[in-house]
């Protein structure tokens, strides 16, 4: 059994970030994220790890880059603003194949935008961390318990494919209080320290390099085993909750603080005996596009995609595999508005009476 | 007699650098100090953006490849989890005086216990010979077609005099690469900085006056004679802080 603890999500990500092996952390304030380098400042040291308060978000997503060099599990979290800055690094990481973790704790936005939570980088994340055209595994994590779990393996993933991972949530789940079930600590020994690591020269009888400098023809090589590694997580890593959908004429989609608010709808309504489900899709990238695409058209009547920005960014994602089977509709609020219970039933209500959500 | 042999640390392969570069004879340098400390194993290039960036295909010893301006934030990465190594960061003026400023002072601030080697050649000389933060008042350069006028541009940084005003750094100084002294004395102060590292005593800075023929559209030779009568007279080379001696 796992210790159970009453945690904000941001300090949960943090100590289940460290449980999972994260021994290196560098940052720069900005809210609503800062419970995250808060907590890793004092908690790293304890358990021999290191943590720096960068000058910037361009500093602490290079420091990460280093520390990753040395086959350390490193991490960096940021909000909006911060997130864009770290794109340079995030692209680098990329490039040199250096496994992190990105954790950015969305606000609303454009520009500075606001402080108040918002589902604002969904296409920033999925689509364009930085420059350059590639990806980079999102989770989406829907309350504190399961950004522990994600949080917990999330370098599992990022050491398999040397590549980073971002885990995409927004200022509301890092700041509300949740019971979290915390896995034990995971052992890790100098002996797994990667192969490809700078760590240590001494009887290595090979030159260690990492670069994220190639030229031709070799960086189109690199280009094309990307892509083959986005197929494989399309087939292999997609994570998807899906909530009522067997018999659902309506169908919301909606990640993260949208679904659980959009949960909530469908269970008043399915009580009101309306058939509609969920997707709750877990990976935003890749995304779960069978899960969408497999429905059962002569049954679904409309998709009602849900989130906690305006205009919907996730929209294109699922027309893609509806592909005009059915009406697909959307609701949102943003800016630090946040969706609640009523505005969601309402909006799907004026759906299912055939008016535009 | 002393025997002289190639570095162990350079590639086999001749460097490419333009004919006449001090970016190999910095290059060499370093390489001839961490022989003979017998770092070998331990040191860790870390390599900038700028000509400096060719050394992914000249260094032979371990390196790592960074972002442009970002080599003292990813130093500090490496070295907070991996003290032991010998880390260093080789960066040019655009790189570390213009787009890496934050990252240089703000690590020199926190003691980082890694050296920085600052190839100051004027010039941004990876992407045609545009203005650097370095670029002295009156120097010709794409961006600059009648020269670097103040009134517009500033004046050219002088980093050793600024990081020498933080309290953290232990060692910061500047030699000229144009005459066998300035060599020799810039092979010492290497040599110093490493050794401070490797003492664990914190942050080391060494500032090379180099040239570079191809975008100050002169001759090697004419670029010695050049660097005497321009480069050093604004950029003093010296020892500008040496708390080793200062603590005596
Ligand atoms: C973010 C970013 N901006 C611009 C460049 C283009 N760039 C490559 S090298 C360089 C200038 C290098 O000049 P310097 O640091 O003085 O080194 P030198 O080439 O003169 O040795 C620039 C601007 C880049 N690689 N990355």
């Amino acid at each position: 059994m796992g210790e159970k603890r009453f945690m904000k999500g941001n300090e949960a990500i943090a100590e289940a970030a460290v449980r999972g092996g994260c021994r290196f952390f560098a940052g720069y304030p900005i809210t609503p994220q800062n419970e995250i380098p808060e907590y890793l400042s004092w908690r790293l040291p304890e358990v021999g790890g290191a943590y720096v308060q960068g000058e910037s978000e361009v500093a602490s997503v290079n420091m990460v880059y280093g520390a990753s060099a040395m086959g350390v599990r490193a991490m960096t979290s940021s909000s909006g603003p911060g997130i864009s800055l770290k794109a340079e690094g995030i692209s680098y990481l990329a490039a040199a194949a250096l496994p992190a973790v990105i954790v950015n704790i969305s606000r609303g936005g454009p520009g500075l935008g606001s402080i108040q939570p918002a589902q604002s980088d969904y296409l920033q994340a999925t689509k364009a961390l930085g420059h350059g055209g590639f990806h980079c595994m999102v989770f989406a994590p829907a309350s504190a318990q399961e950004a522990v779990d994600v949080l917990y393996d999330a370098w599992d993933y990022a050491e398999r494919d040397r590549n980073p991972v971002l885990v995409l949530m927004d200022g509301c789940l890092g700041n509300i209080m949740e019971e979290v079930e915390l896995p034990p600590m995971k052992e890790l020994h100098d002996e797994d320290l990667p192969e490809w690591s700078l760590t240590r020269r001494n009887g290595r009888d090979w030159q260690g390099n990492i670069t994220p400098i190639y030229t031709e023809p070799i960086l189109e090589g690199l280009n094309a085993m990307a892509g083959e590694m986005y197929k494989g997580w399309e087939e292999d890593d997609v994570k998807v909750e899906t909530f009522m959908t067997e018999d659902a004429e309506y169908v919301v989609v909606a990640y993260g603080i949208a679904a659980r608010v959009a949960k909530e709808a469908v269970l008043t309504l399915r009580a009101e005996g309306v058939k509609i489900g969920l997707i709750r899709p877990i990976t935003l990238f890749p995304y779960p596009k069978a899960a969408i695409r497999d429905l059962d058209y002569t049954q679904v009547k409309g998709i009602i995609d849900i989130e906690m920005t305006v205009p919907a960014q996730m929209r294109e994602d699922i027309e893609l595999q509806v592909m005009g089977r059915c009406p697909v509709y959307e609701y949102g609020r943003s800016g630090g508005c946040l969706l609640d219970d009523d505005g969601v039933l309402e909006a799907i209500r004026e759906v299912l009476e055939g008016g535009e959500a | 007699m002393a025997e002289y042999k190639r570095a162990s640390l350079l590639a086999d392969s001749p460097s490419g650098y333009c004919p006449g570069c001090m970016h190999s004879l910095a290059t060499k340098l370093i390489a001839e100090v961490i022989d003979e400390l017998g770092q070998q194993d331990n040191s860790l290039n870390v390599i900038s953006v700028g000509c400096s960036a060719l050394n992914i295909l000249y260094w032979g010893g371990d390196f790592l490849s960074v972002a442009h301006g970002r080599a003292p934030a990813a130093a500090t990465g490496i070295k907070r989890v991996n003290p032991e190594r010998l880390v260093f960061a080789y960066q040019g003026d655009g790189d570390l005086a213009a787009i890496g400023l934050a990252e240089i002072m703000s690590a020199a601030n926190r003691g980082e216990n890694f050296t920085v080697i600052f190839a100051n050649n004027q010039t941004y000389g990876m992407t045609g010979g545009q203005m650097a933060p370095t670029t002295l008042i009156g120097q010709k350069t794409t961006t600059t077609v009648y020269g670097r006028d103040p009134a517009t541009t500033g004046y050219p940084l002088k980093m050793c005099e600024l990081i020498s005003t933080l309290e953290a750094p232990r060692f910061v100084a500047r030699y000229a690469l144009n005459s066998p002294k300035g060599v020799n004395d810039a092979r010492k102060g290497i040599k110093k900085a490493f050794q401070i590292q490797l003492a664990g005593k914190g942050f080391t800075f060494v500032e090379l006056l180099t040239n570079c023929p191809t975008n100050w559209k002169l001759s090697p030779l004419d670029t010695l004679d050049y660097m005497n009568t321009n480069t050093i007279p604004y950029f003093k080379p010296g020892v500008y802080k040496d708390t080793e001696v200062d603590a005596k």
